[in-house]
């Protein structure tokens, strides 16, 4: 990957957009206007609950079509971050601040209206596939329900459309898989059909909140492959600095709740400025070393 | 799907059978001289000999056991201590009376406390939630006593709308009235056992309120609500079906006093009456009848839930 | 952990009411304002007063010295239940688990078909041979519970028996039974004073069933369910009378609930509201152990 200088300018020379993969068709929106597209911009977003401060001041932007990843220790405010984007905070969080889809501010919207963007806007990819499906409902019945929300497809139009939709996230034989419970599946399994449930609405940006630390290696690098695939634009959340390398360019580094040092991710890892990036970077060595470079 | 039927059902007999033990010892062999209790202290020995030997008192207690066991599989409940009569009759007539009492009561108990407890848990953080939480509370530890004086007090005696007590003679022949003297008996044990229901319903639906999938539901483009009502409460359903099975024992079991309340002639106040009078043989069919209601239900309750359940259930692809 | 209890509105209420009941038991002993069991005819169904703080009842008993004098009944009856079911529920759980296999097996069946069989129902059994008494109430709520706790019991010694860190110190070495017990008692007090508190309420309100179903407490004890079941007879003419003896049943049941309520939340093993902010999930392996939010509805 070449280091990029300027992390918003999107020609930087890196054509990410262009990742050939089978994979890419998922993506129908090639070709669609994207003129009004300005990126998801963060500006100071701030979030507290009870008087005590989870996010403070974070600002970063995402660039339409580009990958950006957010790295830091447990409890620096990875995940808080990915849920503010998304107007998922817990009830009775304070959020402050500024957040920008391609134009529209999403902070202080009342429910309903930042309902709308969610899913066709900005979606979103836990890190628990196990638990993020409905348990008591057929896997391709979850895929319909966005499709008919935002495509406003009928039942049958939906179906069809689900099956479509399952085969370009690589699941396979999605006739009958599609028939089946969360339960029946495999972890690997699951995680496409939430992919294939958040890129349903064909939002312009994706949130993915450590997609992959619950799915061993193997189904990792798959998943991956997936999600290198995507047009949209990404929030990338991540602890793993190897996936972190594969998957963004530039990258936000959080610190109990600040953001402490940001920049192309070849710099992060090469020349770490912060301390708190620094021991991310170490661990990562170490955890290299010890698994014989394979990480 | 068949291997748990068959294995429940077994469960199902099984537990009828330890609790007709049970009933039946603690009945017959615990007291030591059943004929000397029901002759009473007055009588003399040869008296409490007779009728020893008329009451087949004097076989082996397994024999005695078994002729009652055997009988309940024929229908046949035993004959009154007291009066001679049988007793399979007399509990299917007075059936008639507590069934729908318990129907009823259930019905009461889902309305008030499903809708209301889901209610309270979405109003968390507003003071409705919280002065549902605290009424749901109240009334839950309300003795079924005093709810049923109240609610007489209120709409018999105050405000007439309803009897005070009592059953029409005709019985369900004339459903109109038989019906109105059921409604306050239903509304005693429904509220406080909605009360109950409620609180449980809220607390499940706090815990779905955080759940992944519900998340999962608000991240596609609903509204945080809709998340809840459409993925969160299917889930809800299922835990309080789980539970309801040991909150209908609840019931029968409040219709007991209920209906010594409001003077209502069914299953419930005659096993109070019996028990008054030492009526062994319809005591221990009697409760041998209550028992297996409540296994019965339960193993409804189970079966259904499996159903529902499509993690539990063997689903073949 | 009594100051987490104390630290929400419901455990303050809980603790007040509770403490209040076992002071004025105490008292009562003692010393009441008149003689609970004096019945006068001229002074019958009297207004509070100076003389009568409550007022009178039926038979002219002034009901606060009534009222007081039954705080004894309602610990003895609580407290009998309690350490009862405690007694039960600590012999099943060590039969269900300490024993042979095939009888292991058994009690664990025979417990799942116990847990059905209604507190009342075991009440009136008793009765029925023995007579209506408090003794019968004490037991048949203690026996009831004792089930139910022995198998709360047993499924949360299964949940640590195969938690991840039994099968580690299993796996290092460290004998596997002390590792459970050391594990089992932290995690098992909060759910057995739960399941305690529950016990405890329900006696107190099939108490209250039974003395009104005539089985309870004797005339010369004086008990709240008595009282109530007393002036039922006249609702009638006096239909809102019963609020003394219910109010107090249903503030103490109330206080036992809320009790077992704050403990639980007190002791829950679920993260702080703040890390529950940062998107962490609350201890999923709790979801599954269901340990009974619920009353049983006795009387």
């Amino acid at each position: 990957m070449t280091a990029a200088a300027d992390p918003t300018d999107p020609t930087d020379g890196t054509d990410r957009t262009a990742a050939t993969d089978r994979t890419a068709t998922t993506d129908p929106t090639d070709g669609t206007d994207r003129t009004a597209a300005t990126g998801l911009e963060v500006r100071g977003l701030t979030v507290r609950i009870d008087r005590r401060t989870i996010l403070d001041d974070v600002t970063f932007t995402v660039p339409p079509g580009r990958r950006v990843g957010v790295i830091g220790a447990s409890g620096s405010g990875k995940s808080m971050t990915s849920l503010a984007l998304m107007g998922l905070e817990p009830t009775g969080a304070e959020v402050t601040g500024s957040i920008r889809l391609d134009g529209t501010e999403l902070v202080g919207l009342p429910d309903r209206q930042r309902a709308r963007h969610r899913g066709s806007g900005i979606a979103m990819v836990f890190q628990e596939p196990g638990t993020a499906l409905d348990p008591l409902r057929r896997v391709g019945a979850q895929i319909a329900e966005p499709l008919r929300l935002h495509r406003g497809l009928d039942r049958r139009a939906a179906g069809a459309a689900a099956l479509e939709l399952a085969g370009s996230v690589g699941l396979p034989d999605p006739e009958s898989l599609l028939r089946q419970y969360p339960h029946q599946l495999s972890g690997g399994q699951r995680q496409r059909i939430c992919i294939a449930m958040a890129m349903a609405g064909t939002p312009s940006y994706l949130v993915a909140d450590e997609p992959t630390t619950a799915l061993d290696v193997t189904t990792e690098a798959r998943i991956l492959e997936l999600f290198e695939g995507l047009t949209a634009g990404m929030v990338f959340v991540t602890h793993d600095l190897a996936v972190l390398a594969r998957i963004a360019d530039t990258a936000v580094v959080l610190d109990a709740g600040r953001v402490v040092e940001q920049g192309s991710v070849a710099q992060l890892l090469a020349a770490p400025q912060h301390p708190a990036t620094a021991a991310l970077v170490d661990a990562a060595r170490a955890t290299a070393r010890r698994t014989g470079g394979a990480a | 799907m068949t291997r748990f039927l068959v294995g429940r059902l077994l469960l199902l007999v099984v537990g009828l059978l330890v609790s007709s033990i049970i009933i039946f010892a603690t009945l017959r062999v615990l007291p030591g001289d059943v004929a000397q209790i029901v002759a009473g202290t007055q009588a003399s020995p040869a008296q409490v000999d007779q009728l020893r030997q008329q009451l087949g008192l004097d076989r082996p207690v397994v024999v005695q056991y078994l002729d009652w066991i055997g009988g309940v599989f024929r229908g046949d409940l035993g004959r009154s201590l007291v009066t001679d009569g049988p007793v399979a009759p007399e509990i299917a007539q007075k059936l008639g009376v507590t069934l729908p009492l318990a129907g009823m009561s259930l019905v009461a108990a889902l309305v008030i406390g499903v809708p209301l407890g889901v209610l309270a848990a979405v109003l968390r953080r507003r003071a409705g939630g919280a002065v549902i939480a605290f009424v749901a509370q109240a009334v839950a530890a309300v003795p079924i006593v005093w709810a049923g004086m109240l609610l007489v007090a209120l709409f018999a005696v105050t405000l007439h709308w309803l009897p005070t007590q009592g059953f029409p003679l005709d019985g369900w022949d004339e459903p109109g009235r038989a019906f109105a003297s059921l409604v306050l008996p239903a509304l005693t044990i429904g509220a406080v056992e909605g009360a109950v229901i409620l609180r449980f319903t809220r607390s499940a639906t706090l815990g779905v309120l955080d759940a992944d999938h519900v998340r999962t539901a608000a991240a596609i483009g609903l509204t945080r609500t809709q998340a809840l009502l459409r993925h969160g409460l299917p889930s809800v359903a299922l835990t309080v079906l789980a539970v309801l099975g040991v909150q209908i024992a609840g019931l029968l079991v409040g219709a007991v006093v209920v209906e010594q309340l409001f003077s209502l002639p069914g299953v419930g106040r005659m096993l109070v009456t019996d028990v008054g009078r030492r009526d062994i043989t319809k005591v221990q069919s009697e409760l041998l009848v209550l028992t297996g209601l409540v296994l019965l239900v339960g193993f409804a309750v189970d079966v259904v839930h499996r159903t529902l359940d499509p993690r539990q259930r063997e689903v073949s692809e | 952990m009594i100051r987490r209890l104390v630290a929400r509105p419901t455990g303050v209420f809980a603790v007040v009411v509770l403490g209040l009941l076992v002071v004025l038991a105490v008292v009562s002993l003692f010393w009441t304002p008149q003689d609970p069991f004096r019945t006068d005819p001229f002074h019958q169904w009297e207004s509070p007063s100076p003389a009568h703080w409550f007022g009178t009842d039926a038979s002219g008993r002034d009901i606060a010295s009534y009222l007081l004098a039954g705080t004894r009944t309602t610990v003895l009856v609580a407290v009998g239940s309690g350490a009862i079911a405690s007694v039960v529920g600590i012999v099943l759980t060590a039969i269900g688990s300490l024993t042979a296999r095939w009888v292991r097996e058994g009690t664990a069946v025979l417990l799942d078909i116990l847990v059905a069989f209604p507190t009342l129902l075991t009440a009136m059994l008793l009765t029925a041979i023995a007579g209506g008494s408090l003794g019968v109430v004490i037991v048949s709520v203690g026996l009831s519970f004792g089930v139910t706790i022995a198998r709360v019991a047993r499924g949360e010694i299964r949940r640590i028996a195969r938690s991840d860190y039994v099968t580690a110190a299993r796996a290092s070495g460290v004998g596997g039974f002390g590792v459970l017990f050391r594990h089992l008692v932290p995690n098992a007090a909060p759910l057995f004073t739960v399941q305690l508190s529950l016990a405890m309420a329900t006696a107190v309100l099939a108490e209250a069933g039974l003395s009104y179903l005539g089985y309870g407490a004797g005339s010369n004890t004086a008990s709240w369910g008595s009282l109530l079941s007393d002036l039922q007879t006249y609702i009638g003419v006096h239909p809102w009378s019963a609020t003394w003896p219910g109010a107090a049943i249903a503030l103490v049941v109330a206080a036992l609930s809320l009790l077992g309520d704050a403990v639980r939340d007190a002791t829950d093993p679920r993260l702080t509201t703040n890390d529950r902010a940062a998107g962490v999930d609350p201890s999923r392996a709790r979801r599954d152990t269901p340990d009974g939010t619920t009353t049983g509805v006795t009387a």
